[in-house]
């Protein structure tokens, strides 16, 4: 009894969020997933069962299939792109420059605008218009002299979702230059100097002493980004708005329920985000609580 | 890099001399970068400020030769009421979610009881789904239960999947406060509301900062819940209004570009003036404190 007097306002305290939690997530997870199980294909709602319908038609769907190339494309390039930028300005601000402060808040600046209001200007900057209404990027291309740069591109016809990369390249780097900032600074510097000490150069301090730490850092990067690209839905819908050439699966799902108003198959589609989403952030979180509790 | 690894030792002064030359190309490389991530806010003010006779593709990358603000004033004419839907949301589900994620951290860390880990992990999750997973029926039971439709919805639906980052950030800042300021307050026979409120809400600032920060900044830019749940345009938010009025070809560059900036304005705003947190916001985001 007075152990539960000593927790239980604790638990009090936090309950009515463990209630909506567990209704407005697990709950309605719960839901969707019934509904991706139903009939309901047309405006008005409908619960009688349709077993997998719509996963199968998923499956023999050319457009899910190309949703699929489009992420595909779009996550590598993206997650590459952003560990390479986010890395390097890390490793440059690393030993100190002078006006860091400014440089970070420069760096990390996209963070705060939303992808719908920067996608209007990604739009314009890769603009594929040729000739006398060449704009953007292409335009900046000509006048160097590089033309063979000037491309289609997210209006490419294979490669397009490279180029829709970018723009989640230039609002993320910034973010995972701050991640490894925190992992190279959390690198002892006894550990650095001890190497020093023993005559190693600074490339074999580097590549010895502090990558090795940066490791756990990459994870988290990883799937921070990876879950992130997976879920990439305001970025296309700014710069591509419904087309098919730039479709993924979020807009695809958009476009089941409000055009199609196929709400089996939009809820079908948010199932499998799960599904992809889950296999990276379950683990995850299993084993930073795991960590942390040991820690 | 590798060179200065492979190369024969030398003479100090020469080292020297290659260590000034390597901090200078550091600062080009900086610049460049930093040059690059600043262009789109070059062509967004540009553009923004040319009149539409110069928003051709003549003209793309110069400075306006005539500098004028009828695209502002356009923007403003067609945003504000849409601005004023946003501060409306953005505001109260703001506060609401900070506090209830300083109660929600300050329980988790400080006034544990069995389980409060598996009760963290459980919300940490929420951070990470998809909310498309959530949406259809969170749109049916909204209009089931008769809830206020439009902003008041908006509102709650940030409250509540903003549980799991707001308590995040609250319990990794309550982690470094010392258990001994609680069992001292324990020992005065301070009740759990009364240690929160004389302990522990006066030291909480720094948290408070970040979370009203991170709620504000990704509040305002949400187009996910707002696109699936405000169905009357006259109840938009200005990210939705603005992929509206952008998305159709016809709307002219300088308009597009002055109505981005003006949409992005308050959070812009928020991250010059306060920055610093914001990265401690982003950080709490990565699950490290």
């Amino acid at each position: 009894m007075k152990r539960i007097r000593r927790w239980g306002p604790g638990l009090l305290l936090v309950s009515p969020s463990i209630v909506l939690i567990a209704v407005f997530v697990y709950g309605l997870i719960g839901w969707n997933i019934k509904v991706s199980l139903s009939d309901w294909r047309q405006a008005q709602p409908s619960s009688g069962y349709a077993g997998l319908r719509a996963y199968r038609d998923l499956f023999h769907d050319a457009v899910w299939s190309l949703d699929l190339r489009h992420i595909l494309i779009f996550t590598v390039v993206f997650i590459v792109g952003t560990l390479f930028v986010g890395w390097t300005l890390a490793f440059l601000l690393d030993k100190g420059v002078k006006g860091e402060g400014f440089f970070r808040a420069i760096y990390l600046f996209p963070m705060a605008v939303s992808f719908i209001a920067s996608g209007i200007v990604w739009r314009w900057l890769m603009n594929p218009a040729p000739g006398d209404r060449e704009t953007g990027l292409n335009a900046v291309f000509d006048h160097a002299g590089l033309h063979f740069l000037v491309n289609q591109w997210y209006l490419g016809q294979n490669w397009g979702m490279a180029a829709m990369a970018m723009p989640a390249v230039w609002a993320l780097s910034g973010y995972i230059m701050a991640l490894f900032l925190a992992g190279f600074r959390g690198v002892p510097e006894e550990l650095r100097e001890a190497a020093r000490m023993d005559g190693a150069s600074e490339y074999r301090v580097y590549r010895h002493v502090v990558f090795p730490h940066l490791r756990p850092v990459t994870l988290s990067a990883l799937i921070i980004l990876g879950h992130i690209s997976i879920k990439v839905f305001d970025l296309i819908v700014a710069v591509g708005g419904k087309q098919l050439i730039t479709q993924v699966p979020a807009v695809y799902m958009w476009i089941q329920i409000y055009d199609a108003q196929d709400y089996a198959k939009g809820a079908a589609i948010a199932t499998l985000l799960l599904i992809g989403i889950s296999v990276l952030i379950i683990p995850y979180l299993i084993f930073t609580v795991r960590s942390e509790r040991n820690a | 890099m590798s060179t200065v690894a492979q190369a024969p030792p030398l003479a100090a002064p020469v080292r020297k001399r290659r260590r000034r030359r390597t901090i200078g190309l550091k600062y080009v490389l900086l610049l460049i970068l930093a040059v690059i991530i600043l262009m789109p806010v070059y062509v967004l003010l540009v553009t923004s400020f040319k009149g539409v006779i110069e928003t051709d593709a003549a003209h793309a990358w110069s400075l306006p030769h005539l500098w004028s603000v009828d695209a502002w004033r356009q923007a403003w004419t067609q945003l504000s009421p849409n601005m004023r839907n946003s501060f409306e949301l953005v505001i109260p589900a703001t506060l609401l979610s900070t506090m209830l994620g300083a109660l929600n951290g300050f329980a988790l860390s400080k006034w544990r009881f069995p389980g409060a880990d598996l009760v963290f992990t459980f919300f940490l999750f929420g951070m990470f789904i998809p909310y498309q997973a959530v949406m259809i029926p969170l749109t049916q039971l909204l209009t089931n239960i008769h809830f206020p439709t439009g902003i008041p919805s908006l509102i709650f639906a940030h409250i509540v999947y903003g549980i799991p980052i707001t308590a995040l950030i609250f319990r990794n800042y309550y982690a470094t406060i010392p258990d001994e300021l609680m069992e001292a307050a324990r020992m005065d026979r301070a009740g759990m509301f009364r240690t929160f409120w004389s302990v522990v809400l006066p030291i909480s600032m720094p948290a408070f900062v970040v979370a009203l920060i991170w709620q504000f900044t990704s509040i305002w830019n949400d187009f996910l819940f707002a696109v699936f749940i405000v169905t009357d345009p006259s109840q938009w938010p200005v990210t939705v209004a603005l992929n509206n009025t952008t998305g159709s070809l016809v709307t002219p560059y300088n308009l597009q570009m002055a109505a981005a900036l003006l949409a992005s304005a308050p959070t812009l705003v928020v991250y010059i003036l306060l920055g610093r947190y914001f990265m401690r916001g982003l950080m709490a985001g990565a699950l490290k404190g």
